[in-house]
């Protein structure tokens, strides 16, 4: 039986197989629950997924092995949203200036809370730096960190919790706040939750998911090159 | 002969995916820009389809949608990846579950409240 299991666990099929099957009961589970955010399929998945992985013994880099099949979608999927965005050109083209400016402000906003609430409330420098792009989609952020110098590793799960926060405090904040219109609801989402806002923005209305798609790439490429510069003024 | 063509659509949207991707990529490396590849080959594809008149291809349509309709999924086998950080984690969980979960609400208002704001003048009145 174990050597059943050593044969099987060192086949790269076997963790992609595990993953879907693993996806597939979460978002089950989730509906079951009354599909609530704070049990997304994603979370679901993750810690299923992590506890297999404890009890058997394995390490991340073996269950990688095969799970990066996966991952590896997440580059095509990313040049995929050029087509929520074509469609919806003309009215993004019309709004240039408001979206400059709302990324801009929305990106420092990101930024200045993150880094400054951790730092208020005693967080390690380097665990800081992880988080510091917590708003930015995980190819990105992952990239960010390793320039800055936080943790990379890690990145990418602090990223996929922010999302997931982002999902369960969205109809709150727009309530609170009297956000109304499509294009403000998936701009927003993009921003601050990047990928799983926009998974969240594609089911409002397809206007959503392009306004927070692009957001999401908008504020990436702005992170990106803005992140380094204002670490090194504040002089971490 | 109908079913291939079919098929043949599929591979096309996915050589157009795949293609941007990598002329991004190369175009990241040859830059030394700190920007992910993927990002560039989107900006890349929405530069020929808006030149190209704005009309999606159905092939590239077809496969865009398969992939978008499942983006959660893609995220899982990064997110496992924090079980390598249990210690940490264990450490400062309190500090980092107050400080995403505000700062994500404050970015996402903020953001929200000025483009409504915006929008108002803007957008929406311009709406056809």
């Amino acid at each position: 039986m174990t050597s059943f299991w050593v044969y099987f666990s060192a086949r790269p099929l076997f963790w992609i197989v595990l993953t879907l099957a693993v996806f597939m009961f979460s978002r089950w589970l989730n509906r079951r629950l009354g599909g609530l955010a704070l049990f997304h399929p994603v979370l679901l998945s993750m810690a299923i997924l992590i506890s297999l992985l404890v009890i058997t013994g394995t390490d991340y880099d073996t269950y990688f092995d095969g799970a990066q099949f996966i991952h590896f979608l997440l580059g095509p999927a990313t040049v995929a949203l050029a087509v929520p965005l074509c469609d919806y050109f003309d009215r993004v083209r019309k709004m240039w200036l408001p979206i400059l400016i709302a990324t801009l402000c929305g990106v420092v906003t990101a930024v200045v809370s993150g880094v400054g609430i951790a730092w208020l409330l005693g967080g390690e420098t380097r665990t800081i730096l992880t988080l510091a792009p917590k708003s930015v989609t995980s190819p990105i952020a992952i990239g960010i960190v390793e320039k800055i110098g936080g943790y990379p590793s890690m990145a990418a799960g602090l990223v996929l919790i922010t999302g997931m926060i982002g999902c369960v405090v969205a109809p709150w904040v727009f309530r609170l706040l009297k956000i109304e219109d499509e294009v403000s609801r998936g701009f927003s989402l993009g921003l601050s939750a990047h990928g799983f806002g926009t998974a969240y923005a594609l089911g409002l209305s397809g206007m959503a998911g392009a306004f927070a798609g692009l957001a999401m790439g908008v504020a990436g490429l702005v992170t990106a090159f803005l992140l380094p510069v204002l670490v090194s003024l504040v002089g971490i | 002969m109908f079913s291939l063509g079919a098929e043949v659509e599929m591979l096309l949207g996915l050589l157009i995916l795949l293609g941007c991707q990598l002329v991004g990529e190369l175009i990241v490396a040859a830059a030394g820009a700190p920007v992910p590849g993927p990002v560039v080959g989107m900006l890349l594809l929405v530069t020929v389809l808006v030149l190209g008149g704005g009309r999606v291809p159905d092939a590239l349509r077809k496969v865009s949608d398969g992939l978008l309709g499942h983006l959660a999924l893609l995220f899982v086998p990064a997110g496992v990846g924090l079980m390598n950080h249990f210690g940490l984690l264990a450490r400062e969980w309190m500090m980092l579950a107050v400080t995403l979960v505000a700062s994500t609400a404050i970015t996402m208002g903020v953001t929200g409240w000025l483009m409504s704001r915006m929008a108002r003048r803007f957008g929406v009145g311009e709406r056809e």
